[in-house]
């Protein structure tokens, strides 16, 4: 599998994402720096990760969603190569058009750190397909702009279309996202972007492994 | 060249830079004539307390700094010390207390900010940080603004720095109403073959900028640090710098890269005193001249003078000498990172710290007094009256042991302190063993499981009653606690609080708190490497409680050894380390339930706590315990309670000595631990303990859903856990 992590200056967990990566599949991926204008040749699997690209002073993502790499990571997306977003990743994804909605200041207007209990809402996507619909996972979260919103009728496309892949179970919503929503794709199925953090869930160290099936699955789908 | 001097130097300017007469007589026999206003304002800023040290360093001197695997000591940005695998811990706990009380936001980032920049100065990767903050009283007007303010800008920088915030102590006391502490601590991760100092080597080299540019921010922010606080404190916001952690991240990343190419003869931060200080120490350190054209230097603003360049305190900064060869490439780096990198100056052999501006020479000063010469004070001092003597026995009993306990575990000290440490990412990195709530935090450094330990330690009311006792248990206290998690301590910060030194009284605690120090840390192995000092704290005369913080590093071969405080399993066997306490002085029972704030804090006998600690690190490493937790604050019961709370299991408790249970269950005596084990083992560390000369004795065991003490209390653990949990969100949502 050849994966890629993009990097925006300001971005601080792809580290913590290369190491999960490195983990699951047993090949590192390629740092791209962003003013790049092309991905590696035969790229699978773009990874934009989490951290405060360029501080977040403006929205959170939208001077990252805007540079140069991002024409290359759109036309991949096209092509259907997959490309996850984690946190900031989200964010960029969200202000990059290539996932729809928008993730606004926490409900509770703090920054939040703490292991949700995270449900499986969609299998069959190239991150879950190792995990059941309906599993529920601890996995840590941290960031102060995880609120989803979407218009009415964004939400129930997304509904509908079985395109909510995580949502923070049961009284376990961080940050006041609607319908308690924690991670969604596009309309391809390529495109995902979640606000928690699987990638600090891997290992015993980290209190359990519980989300290192969620990086076992690009197995399946993406060296497929 | 002559020296323009169109500011005449009057007596009120020199008082209006902090100098006294005597310093300002000592300025023009040293240069042996009229200093320019640059020159007054570079004096101002090297003599001033905060960067001078000149009424500690005395007293810092007799600190034990060495051990064999110090690297470096006192003296450099940070202390740096070996754990092996040519891995070296590089760290240090600063204070940013009088900008975080006058604009708490800005005042803590950029405390994060500083102290992340000494560390990463030296070479090293930050991989923890740390905080050790006291506000005023709950019922103090500006308490819970200050409260939220500190701690959104402590996770504000970290957060967005990308190091994981793991650890740290909050206490609330009304003398720290009109001046609250916030001492900010970071470790950072380097080779031990390739630490950087600001040692300046070779003549005739480029001294290049790095980093933001020069604004006129935090002017005077060092000479303000060094004077007490009285109405016209609002009026010293300007004097605040402005945090930019974004900035401060990518000058990370671009040291990290200069590093790597081998680029740097030297480097220095530029942090208190900005370009003067960081020029000099460099210069004076490297027995070299240094000459600075300011008109190279970056500038956030045009019209600047020379003396708000040098005296400019802008964030984010760096001063380096550079090998002249790498100039390319390291420019090339400071671009790809889109940061300023200009030549502005060169090393020179004439040991002249020289200023160019607009083409005039605006200062030319020697560069070894500057630093040097400082003025250094024997301050006189007053040995602290020693505290009358408290019998346990005259201590009452509470009439409701449950309603003590409970106002005990929810007081503002103890109370659980999550809504603090959830606005901290604790987990970026991927490496945190042990998150913020236990007896130290745990960060993995290596693949084959090596991790450091970390902790902060001070129990003021101790130190107020004793400094020299006091300051003992601090150390102690921080040692026992890496022991606790199963850690080898190897060396402390010291972030020393205090009031105003030219009170014989407050110098009196300063003298004394350093003695306890120095004895502990050498009996105990445990060296001061870094530190810093923070006085003045005052308003309207009245001292903060003296508080010198103890920050402590340990190491540990494999993180999958160490102990938590969580009891693990129904029927494991609870055992006191230690055995039984009587001290009940200064106690949080005293001061929470009977209201009252006296007798003598707990004796420190160094070399029993060096025995038990050996003991529980060697039955961590053994694996013989299922969980290990210190006894402190609120003592036996409230260690117990601890456990319990972080496991949401019960257990009861029996075996305590005849009399009243109150002397048992809350004496804070030193160097004890509860600990758990198999039912099978308990015999087995009885049997190891006994020789050992560590007393331990089996108390009770884990198991239901109450804590049961003997016949005194029996409290489920929902309740506690509850009452824990409430305070600390009711009042920050204004609801107490």
């Amino acid at each position: 599998m050849k994966s890629a992590i993009i990097e925006f200056p300001g971005i601080n967990r792809e580290n913590d994402m290369a190491r999960a990566l490195r983990l699951a599949t047993g090949h590192a991926p390629e740092p791209v720096w962003h003013t790049g204008t092309q991905l590696p040749a035969g790229t699978d699997l773009v990874v934009i990760p989490g951290g405060f690209s360029y501080g977040d002073y403006l929205r959170c993502g939208a001077i990252a969603a805007r540079s140069p790499i991002m024409e290359a990571v759109r036309a991949a997306a096209a092509r259907g190569v997959k490309v996850l977003g984690v946190c900031n990743g989200f964010q960029i994804l969200t202000e990059a058009g290539l996932l729809p909605g928008a993730l606004m200041r926490n409900a509770g207007l703090r920054f939040v750190c703490e292991t949700v209990r995270l449900r499986v809402e969609n299998d069959s996507t190239f991150f879950t397909n190792r995990l059941k619909k309906g599993d529920v996972l601890p996995c840590p979260v941290a960031h102060h702009d995880g609120n989803y919103f979407a218009d009415d009728e964004t939400l129930k496309r997304l509904e509908g279309e079985g395109r909510v892949v995580f949502r923070y179970a049961k009284g376990s919503n961080p940050n006041g996202s609607m319908a308690d929503i924690a991670g969604i794709m596009n309309e391809g199925g390529n495109v995902i972007g979640m606000m928690p953090h699987p990638e600090d869930r891997v290992e015993e160290l980290h209190g359990g492994s519980e989300c290192l099936p969620l990086f076992e699955s690009l197995l399946e789908e993406v060296m497929a | 060249m002559s020296i323009p001097n169109e500011i005449p130097i009057t007596p009120e300017l020199v008082a209006e830079h902090g100098l006294t007469e005597e310093e300002y007589a000592k300025i023009l026999e040293l240069i042996g004539r009229e200093p320019t206003f640059t020159e007054l304002g570079i004096f101002s800023a090297m003599w001033n307390e905060h960067c001078s040290y000149k009424s500690s360093k005395k007293w810092l001197r007799t600190l034990p700094t060495k051990a064999p695997w110090v690297i470096h000591g006192p003296g450099e940005n940070a202390g740096v010390i070996d754990i092996g695998d040519n891995q070296a811990i590089v760290f240090k706990m600063e204070s940013h207390n009088h900008p975080s009380y006058i604009e708490p936001y800005q005042g803590a980032t950029t405390g994060v900010g500083g102290i992340l920049r000494d560390v990463f100065t030296m070479g090293a990767r930050p991989i923890a940080a740390l905080n050790s903050l006291r506000f005023g009283s709950p019922e103090h007007p500006k308490t819970r603004h200050l409260v939220s303010g500190v701690v959104a800008g402590i996770a504000g920088y970290g957060n967005c720095f990308g190091v994981p915030t793991v650890g740290g102590e909050v206490n609330f006391h009304a003398r720290y109403d009109g001046n609250i502490l916030v001492n900010a601590m970071a470790a950072g991760l380097a080779d031990a073959d390739r630490i950087f100092t600001s040692e300046a080597r070779g003549v005739g080299l480029p001294v290049v900028y790095l980093g933001a540019k020069t604004g006129r921010d935090g002017m005077g922010g060092a000479t303000m640090a060094s004077a007490e606080f009285s109405d016209d404190t609002e009026e010293k916001r300007p004097t605040v710098q402005v945090g930019d952690p974004f900035t401060e991240k990518c000058l990370m990343e671009a040291c990290m890269e200069l590093y790597e190419n081998d680029c740097v003869i030297a480097i220095q931060d530029m942090g208190a005193a900005g370009l003067t200080c960081s020029a000099v120490e460099m210069g004076a350190k490297g027995n070299l001249g240094i000459e600075l054209d300011l008109d190279k230097v970056p500038q956030r603003e045009p019209g600047m003078s020379a003396y708000e360049m040098m005296l400019s305190e802008s964030q984010e900064r760096m001063l380096m000498v550079l090998k002249p060869e790498k100039r390319e490439l390291a420019e090339s780096i400071f671009n790809k990172w889109g940061l300023d990198f200009a030549i502005v100056g060169k090393t020179t052999d004439d040991l002249k710290f020289r200023i160019l501006h607009h083409g005039d020479e605006v200062a030319e000063l020697p560069i070894k007094e500057l630093g040097d010469e400082a003025p250094e004070y024997d301050r006189p001092w007053k040995e602290p009256q020693a505290p009358a003597p408290l019998l346990p026995e005259d201590v009452p009993e509470p009439e409701d042991y449950e309603a003590a306990i409970l106002t005990m575990i929810s007081c503002p000290d103890m109370a659980d302190k999550s809504w603090i440490w959830k606005q901290y990412d604790y987990l970026v990195q991927a490496n945190t063993a042990q998150i913020p709530g236990g007896d130290a935090a745990v960060i993995r450094v290596h693949e084959n499981g090596k991790a450091i330990a970390l902790c902060a330690d001070v129990t003021p009311r101790y130190v107020e009653a004793d400094p020299f006792e006091g300051a003992k248990q601090a150390v102690a206290e921080c040692w026992r606690n890496l022991s606790a998690v199963g850690a080898k301590p190897l060396a402390v910060t010291d972030n020393l609080n205090f009031g105003n030194p030219e009170r014989e009284d407050i110098m009196g605690q300063f003298v004394m708190a350093i003695k306890g120090i120095a004895l502990a840390c050498s009996k105990l192995e445990f060296p001061v490497v870094s530190g810093n000092v923070s006085l003045y704290n005052e308003t309207h005369g009245r001292a903060i409680l003296p508080t010198p913080t103890i920050g402590g590093v340990g190491v540990m071969e494999d993180w999958r050894k160490m102990a938590t405080i969580a009891f693990k399993q129904e029927g494991d066997i609870i055992l006191l380390i230690g055995g039984h306490g009587r001290q009940l002085g200064q106690s949080i029972y005293l001061r929470e339930v009977l209201g009252r704030e006296d007798g003598p804090p707990p004796i420190v006998d160094l070399d029993l706590e060096k025995k038990r600690g050996d003991f529980i690190r060697a039955g961590i490493h053994s694996g013989l315990f299922t969980a290990v937790h210190d006894i402190s604050d609120g003592g036996l019961a409230l260690a117990l309670a601890e456990m319990a709370i972080a496991s949401r299991l019960g257990a009861q408790i029996s075996f305590l000595p005849p009399g009243p249970a109150h002397i048992p269950l809350f004496a804070e005596d030193q160097a004890r631990y509860v600990v758990t084990c198999k039912p099978g083992d308990a015999e087995r560390i009885i049997a190891i303990a006994d020789p050992a000369g560590v007393p331990a004795m089996r108390i009770g065991t884990v198991g239901g859903d109450a804590l049961e003490l003997e016949d005194v209390a029996n409290i489920p653990v929902a309740t506690l856990k509850a009452r824990h949990e409430a305070w600390l969100r009711a009042y920050m949502e204004g609801e107490v």
